[in-house]
């Protein structure tokens, strides 16, 4: 028996295929956590488009409208939500002693994010096909073209992937679980419900409006209105309702771009288990 | 050769705390070495800087000839690292964790898979190797988490507190582990919070307190410096009491100590069990009525008594009024 030789890089995606596959068989053993992930945006489409729909009187075109609306919305909502995920499962690691294994090991260290962002990954894809079929079901349509539609899914997934790492870098930080459940939701209500998501922009207070215009939620959400031909009623002209989708993937850009360097660094220096 | 461990002057502080004050380790090839310290004396931080896992203030350290600093990698590949709790994912099943691990440690798929089921084989845990963790009893978690450091074959193993939390039935089988381990050559450091667990386990012996070594030796020695086995009797009669030590004196080791108000008496003795035997034959054949005989061995509690005067902190109890001597106790 001897360990194998392979360049550096071959080695991280090795060890990040074999940390992703970790991740994947406990989603596996444990479906409750799929369903419970797949529940809850359903549940938003459902309550907004049929408890509050109805309330929503000013909406051009009806109700219906403002249910293909609603669903890019709950789209960029659901991506945003991918971080509470993560955040608990890396926190439980680190509580556990798991980590210390992992950095025990003659492994790649950034791996061990790695592989846990890829499997999130692959659990928040699931979740946008089943959301697409929930959309269906109610109303909500495709009608811009293909390469759109495509450039849209490709956008909420790398937009999901962003805000992982900045969960991981959260949930390294965290205590504990039960507080690392809390975090990682405390700060995404405000920003999901301050947005276009579920209201028209142009329908909040003037001081509102330039923070809901720039908020990374909006920008995501219109960009899939955009690509997916949604109806878009009130949006204005301003320069991120312009440039939606390059903001989009510009905010991503950023989220990977801080967050990568700082979670691999805080998981490579972190103290676990403290002292004694 | 180099020494498997070798530290010299570690320090490390957690804010205001100084958890190692300038340790030096030196561990042979082959040997195996026992922190033993109360919590909060740093055994765990000096497992940690030695696994790479943290970085000391200052000081040097290589394991198996690397350095922990510059050469984190080359320390990995050589070590096995065992926690205070099983490190293993609990919802997946024991082969699943111990081939992941393997995997991470670079094995080739196969070879994997193969190590794998001979840890299993060996640690007693094929009958359930495809149950999830989450089924598996304290012991057979450890046994687990024990079987998932040695994946590589190490050369130098950290065992962190091995049995804390298990039942004497699976502290036993955890020892009989490590102890065929042993006979294979393997480098063990072992921190431990139990005499015994040390003496059963380790060749040499580092009493650790609050960051400092303040004592090396086998365990013998230890033991010589605390005064070894004592009989603690207690007598039904306070007026018996000096009686008893006299009788006793013929088997004893050392300096009897009297506490008449307690009615209790301490003995050294050499011979063991043996000893408890001719001790209450002895007391039967005077008369002596007594309530109370056990043998004591020595605790953790009765080496820090001897060597800093006094017990560990965390259960640091009032001075025994009248007699003046510290109340302890009693042994595990």
């Amino acid at each position: 028996m001897s360990t194998k030789t392979r360049p550096l890089l071959g080695w991280f995606i090795a060890d990040t295929l074999a940390v992703a596959r970790r991740h994947i068989l406990k989603i596996t053993r444990v479906p409750e956590t799929l369903f419970f992930a797949l529940i809850q945006p359903v549940m938003f489409v459902l309550l907004f488009a049929f408890v509050f729909g109805g309330a929503i009187k000013g909406f051009p075109g009806g109700a219906q409208d403002y249910r293909a609306y609603l669903i890019s919305g709950i789209f960029a909502q659901t991506v945003m939500f991918a971080v509470a995920g993560i955040t608990v499962g890396i926190t439980e690691d680190a509580s556990k002693g798991i980590m210390d294994r992992f950095r025990s090991l003659p492994m790649r260290q950034s791996a061990v994010l790695a592989g846990h962002t890829l499997a999130s990954l692959a659990q928040n894809t699931l979740v946008i096909i089943a959301l697409s079929i929930t959309g269906l079901a109610v109303g909500w349509r495709i009608r811009g073209s293909a390469t759109d539609a495509i450039l849209a899914y490709v956008l909420l997934a790398t937009f999901a992937y962003a805000v992982t790492w900045l969960g991981a870098w959260i949930g390294l930080h965290m205590p504990n679980p039960e507080v690392a459940g809390t975090a990682g939701l405390a700060w995404i209500f405000p920003l999901t419900f301050a947005s276009n998501v579920f209201t028209p922009v142009a329908t909040m207070p003037g001081w509102l409006q330039p923070i809901a215009l720039w908020n990374p939620v909006s920008c995501l959400a219109l960009a899939c209105r955009q690509l997916f031909g949604n109806p878009n009623p009130f949006v204005g002209n301003s320069f991120p309702e312009r440039h939606a989708m390059a903001l989009s993937f510009g905010w991503a850009a950023v989220l990977l771009a801080i967050f990568v360097p700082l979670a691999v660094r805080s998981f490579k220096t972190r103290n676990a288990g403290g002292q004694a | 050769m180099s020494k498997a461990i070798s530290a010299q002057g570690l320090v490390k502080s957690f804010g205001d705390v100084k958890a190692l004050n300038g340790i030096d380790l030196e561990v042979e090839q082959g040997s195996v070495v026992g922190l033993l310290g109360p919590n909060g004396s740093g055994k765990t931080t000096i497992v940690r800087i030695l696994t790479t896992l943290l970085r000391a203030d200052s000081g040097t350290a290589s394991v198996g000839g690397f350095d922990v600093q510059s050469q984190p990698d080359d320390v990995r590949s050589v070590i096995g690292l065992t926690g205070q709790y099983a490190a293993v994912d609990q919802y997946l099943t024991g082969r699943e964790n111990l081939e992941l691990f393997g995997r991470l440690f670079h094995l080739s798929k196969r070879d994997a898979a193969t190590r794998a089921d001979e840890l299993l084989e060996r640690f007693s845990l094929s009958d359930a190797a495809d149950r999830g963790i989450k089924g598996y009893s304290g012991g057979m978690r450890r046994r687990l988490d024990l079987a998932a450091s040695l994946i590589g074959r190490p050369s130098v193993l950290f065992l962190d507190e091995p049995t804390t939390g298990l039942d004497p039935r699976s502290r036993q089988g955890m020892w009989d582990v490590i102890q065929s381990l042993v006979a294979e050559g393997t480098t063990v450091l072992l921190t431990t919070q139990y005499l015994e667990e040390a003496d059963q386990l380790a060749s040499s012996i580092v009493v650790l307190d609050h960051g400092n070594v303040i004592a090396k030796g086998t365990s013998d020695e230890l033991k010589n410096q605390v005064g070894g086995d004592r009989i603690e009797l207690v007598v039904s009669n306070a007026a018996d009491s000096l009686r008893a030590a006299t009788v006793l004196a013929p088997f004893s080791s050392g300096q009897a100590t009297v506490d008449e108000d307690a009615k209790r008496i301490l003995v050294p003795v050499a011979g063991g069990s043996n000893a408890i035997v001719d001790a209450i034959r002895a007391l039967d054949e005077a008369s002596i009525a007594i309530t109370d005989i056990a043998l004591r061995r020595p605790t953790l509690d009765d080496v820090f008594l001897s060597l800093t005067g006094r017990i560990t902190e965390e259960d640091q109890a009032p001075k025994a009024p009248k007699s003046g001597r510290r109340s302890r106790r009693g042994g595990n």
